[in-house]
Parts: structure tokens; C-alpha cells; sequence
């Protein structure tokens, strides 16, 4: 009886992951099919992956993803770094409200930031493009990167901050020759993960892209909406190995010899 | 970055209580009728089909979801890991390419119904896409991980000496689990269904590309106001009754599942 109940269990468990993962796989497999009108396999093919090369608007769209991508990270991971320091020295009340604003874009649904940030841009008249993107970018990132670094810091404790003042260091020097080097997997994580929610956000940039911004997801909503076709699963198929990559090669550097083991979310 | 989030909400708020002029600029001047039009039947239709969407894809994301996260907790360390990696890596892939594969294996003359046709067993193809069946199957799918992830975090902090003490007192494996486990993993049930409702409430990625034009749910309505039908006031009051509404469920959820546990621990 008990084997009995743990074997459904466990195969409940397995159905469940292959319903995660079959469909992306399927998306992946009929990026290589030669047929282009329905889903009968005609063969492996790479001609897809060359088309997408040769199209200059993908490209574009590209350098655009690649671009807001690295600006987006590098701004919310100095700020995300510096907030997360900031709260840790400073008083508990400050902390608290800072944590309550980092939960608030978790209760209200994420179409509201991205109308919340369309409306500020156009009341304060800037022009949607690549400048209001970068801004949505870092402010949907920031929380990300602060939580990760924050965690980081907590792990730490403040042992060595406290050996190194005192043995006379400055402030300046224990940050710059103590807590940077020890949070630094945390800071390279944190980057890594804003990098992959920027360049892999749909909702957000479609309420914020100008006609010359279209990023990589965009471009896929694009030509979604016109229908199925094998240069789709493609670019999909890119995106998802792309941001697969990202994301456990930051799982590697969190968890890069951190006490703190437990999963993010 | 708080600021960046607060103060534009509250631009929205005042939006909604302002008029749409003929080329859909705003034009400054006080109305209700942003709200009034709300109450027109149709819209009362789609902000209740937005609800039972979001119910249904919380329920099944529970139904889902619990067993897998009960299962991986009780795994292995080494194990654990892995698995949770593996239910956390479709949640970094985003919606809009998680629901167009969807469309790949249900669409006509997608994977299904080509391979139903090829064994004969179907002369034409089923109407699997564009209708709510799949549009609760794509938010099911899609909002899966952020059930799993908090219901295995509390199932993992849980004192298990509890349920030896069950087990002890002769309950059985269902009694145990019943009136010890899930009641102690509550928080997290409730934070899943928090997250996954939330989410579903105003999504619109999926019934876009999963559903038909019969199944648009508010989520599309308010983008449609934003982006193509230029009328900004409407769309922020529909934004505005969108979030009351749903952090009003939230409350009362909070609210019953508080109830049920002081009950339980009177009992």
C-alpha cells in the first residue's frame, strides 16, 4: 500500500514535469523541420536558424535586446548593490518600507506596471524608445538583484566587517577590500538574473517600446500574431537557450560557496 | 524605484476620473462616466469570465502543483535541487513563448490533431485552440511554477515531528496528511495562490495568443484601451477596478484561510 501510494505519486510527479517541458521541447524540435505548412515531420533542416541571420529586422531587434539588456543590468545592478547595502546599515523601520515597496509590484498585476510606466512617460512628454525601455528595464530588475545581494549579505554576517575596522580600515576601505570581494558571486548573479528578465520581458516593453525599439520578444509577438511558421520556433527556440543559460550560470555564482542554499522566488 | 511605481499609480487613478477627447488626447475635466460605463452589461461579462479564469487556473495550479511540491520535498537533497531547478527554469522562460507552443501542438494542423489525422483516427481536425478550455490550460501551464516553488518551501520548513506524532496516535497516512500536513503548509498554498491568481488576473498575453476573439478577458480590454483604442481614462478606471478587485479577493482569502486556522487550533 505505501509503495503503491508513493509510486503514484512519484509518477504524478514525472507527468507534471513532462507537462513543463514537453511543449518547449516540441517548439525546440519543429524549429529543425523542414516542412514549413503543417506538423508532419519532413526532415531535420538548419535553413530556419540561416533565414533568421539573413533578416535584417531580426538583427535589429537583436543589437536592441542586447543593448537595453547590458545597460538595463549594469544601472540595476549598482543601484540593486547599493540599496541592498543601504538597508542592511541602516535602521529596521527603513528596511521594512523598503521591503513592503519591494512586494508591491507582486500583489498588483504586472500589466499595471507596465501602464503605470507608460502613463508617467508620457505625462513628464518623453519619447518611447530605447531610453524609456532601459528605465522600465531597471525598475522591474532593481528588486531582483537587491533580493539575491541581500542574501548574499545576510549569509556574510558581520564578523569580518567588524575585524576589518578593527584593524583601523576606513569605511571606504572595508567596503572596497571585505564586502565587495565576499558579495561579489551575489553582485555577478544579481547582474546575470537583471540581464535575463530584460531580455526576456514581453508585458512591460509592450507598453513602453517606440516603433525603433523593438526587442527580441516583441519581435516574436509580432510575427506570433500572424500566425505559426518555422522561423518563429526559431527565434523562440534562440531565446529560450539564451535565457536557459543565463539563468543557471547565476544559480552557479549564488550559489558559489553560500551557506544559503535555498532556491530564489 | 518605489517612486517609479507609486506615483504613476496614482496618475492612473486621477486618469480615470478624467474625459477622452475626440483624438484620444485626455482632456482635463471631471467625470464619472469612466465608471459608470463599467456597469454595462458587457464588460460585467468579461470581468466575471476574467474571474473564473483566475479561480479555475488557481484551483488547478493547486491540484497540480501540491502533489509535485509534496513529492519533491520529500526527496533527496542532492535530488531536491535538481528538481527544483527543473520546475524553475520554465518560469524564466517567458509567457509569450511558453503559450505559442501551446499553439504548435494544438492549433488545426498542429502536432495533435496531424497525428490523430495520420492514424485515421480523425477525418477533421479538432477544435482544440481559441476557446477557454485552452486558454485555462495555457494559465495553468504558465503560472505552474509560482504554485510549486512557495508550497514546497513550506512544506520543507514543516516540524515532521508533528506527523510522527500522528502517525503514532494511529492515524492513518490520509488522516496525517489531512489534518496535519496540509493544514500546517497553509502559508504556502496561500502565497501560491496569491501569485498564480494575481497573475492570471490580468494577464493578457494568453488569451491573446491562445484565445479566440470570444475569449478576451480584461486584460486584453484594458491593453486594447491603451494601445489601439487611444482611450486612456476608460482604460485606467477598468485598471483601477481591476486591482480593488483583486486585492479585495486577496484580503478575503486571507481572511477565510485565517478563520479556518484559529478554528483548527480551537478544535
Amino acid at each position: 500500500m505505501k509503495t503503491l501510494r508513493r509510486n503514484a505519486l512519484s509518477g504524478y510527479s514525472w507527468l507534471m514535469l513532462v507537462f513543463l517541458y514537453l511543449p518547449i521541447l516540441i517548439l525546440v524540435l519543429y524549429s529543425f523541420n523542414d516542412s514549413r505548412i503543417n506538423a508532419t515531420w519532413t526532415g531535420f533542416t538548419w535553413k530556419w536558424y540561416v533565414s533568421l541571420f539573413e533578416n535584417r529586422q531580426v538583427m535589429q531587434a537583436l543589437m536592441n535586446s542586447l543593448t537595453i539588456g547590458v545597460i538595463s543590468s549594469v544601472i540595476a545592478t549598482v543601484l540593486g548593490t547599493a540599496a541592498a547595502l543601504a538597508v542592511k546599515h541602516y535602521s529596521i523601520r527603513w528596511s521594512n518600507i523598503f521591503n513592503g515597496l519591494m512586494y508591491l509590484p507582486i500583489v498588483i498585476p504586472e500589466i499595471m506596471m507596465g501602464l503605470a510606466l507608460l502613463v508617467l512617460f508620457s505625462q513628464v512628454q518623453m519619447e518611447l524608445g530605447k531610453v524609456t525601455l532601459i528605465l522600465a528595464h531597471v525598475t522591474f530588475s532593481m528588486p531582483y538583484v537587491m533580493v539575491i545581494i541581500s542574501g548574499r549579505l545576510a549569509d556574510m554576517g558581520k564578523e569580518l566587517e567588524e575585524a576589518s575596522q578593527d584593524l583601523g580600515a576606513t569605511p571606504w576601505e572595508t567596503l572596497r577590500y571585505v564586502t565587495l570581494p565576499l558579495i561579489m558571486p551575489g553582485i555577478i548573479a544579481g547582474f546575470l538574473m537583471a540581464f535575463t528578465l530584460s531580455l526576456d520581458d514581453f508585458i512591460i516593453s509592450f507598453f513602453v517600446a517606440g516603433p525603433n525599439s523593438t526587442t527580441l520578444p516583441l519581435y516574436i509577438y509580432g510575427l506570433v500574431k500572424r500566425g505559426v511558421s518555422p522561423e518563429v520556433n526559431a527565434l523562440s527556440t534562440l531565446l529560450i537557450v539564451s535565457t536557459v543559460l543565463l539563468v543557471v550560470v547565476a544559480e552557479i555564482f549564488r550559489r558559489k560557496d553560500s551557506k544559503n542554499n535555498q532556491s530564489i522566488l | 524605484m518605489g517612486a517609479l511605481f507609486v506615483l504613476p499609480m496614482l496618475m492612473i487613478a486621477i486618469l480615470s476620473f478624467l474625459k477622452r477627447g475626440t483624438y484620444g488626447q485626455v482632456v482635463y475635466e471631471f467625470t464619472l462616466n469612466n465608471y459608470i460605463r463599467i456597469f454595462d452589461p458587457l464588460y460585467g461579462q468579461i470581468f466575471g469570465d476574467t474571474l473564473v479564469v483566475a479561480v479555475l487556473t488557481t484551483v488547478f495550479s493547486i491540484l497540480c502543483g501540491y502533489p509535485l511540491a509534496y513529492y519533491i520535498s520529500r526527496l533527496e537533497k542532492s535530488t531536491q535541487q535538481i528538481w527544483l531547478l527543473l520546475v524553475m527554469i520554465p518560469f524564466w522562460i517567458n509567457f509569450l513563448v511558453r503559450s505559442y507552443a501551446w499553439v504548435i501542438i494544438l492549433r488545426s494542423q498542429g502536432v495533435i490533431n496531424t497525428f490523430l489525422q495520420s492514424l485515421g483516427i480523425i477525418s477533421e481536425p479538432l477544435p482544440l485552440l481559441y476557446n477557454s478550455g485552452s486558454v485555462l490550460l495555457g494559465m495553468v501551464y504558465t503560472l505552474l511554477p509560482f504554485m510549486v516553488l512557495p508550497i514546497y518551501v513550506s512544506l520543507e520548513q514543516m516540524d515532521r515531528r508533528k506527523l510522527e506524532a500522528a502517525y503514532d496516535l494511529g492515524a492513518t497516512p490520509w488522516k496525517a496528511f489531512w489534518h496535519v500536513t496540509l493544514p500546517m503548509t497553509k502559508t504556502g498554498v496561500v502565497t501560491g495562490s496569491i501569485l498564480v491568481f494575481v497573475s492570471s488576473i490580468g494577464m493578457f498575453v494568453v488569451p491573446d495568443v491562445m484565445g479566440g476573439a470570444k475569449s478576451a478577458l480584461i486584460g486584453n480590454v484594458i491593453q486594447n484601451q491603451f494601445l489601439s483604442a487611444r482611450d486612456w481614462p476608460f482604460g485606467s478606471a477598468l485598471s483601477i477596478v481591476l486591482m480593488l478587485l483583486s486585492m479585495l479577493l486577496i484580503l478575503l482569502y486571507f481572511r477565510a484561510t485565517k478563520a479556518s486556522e484559529t478554528k483548527e487550533g480551537s478544535a
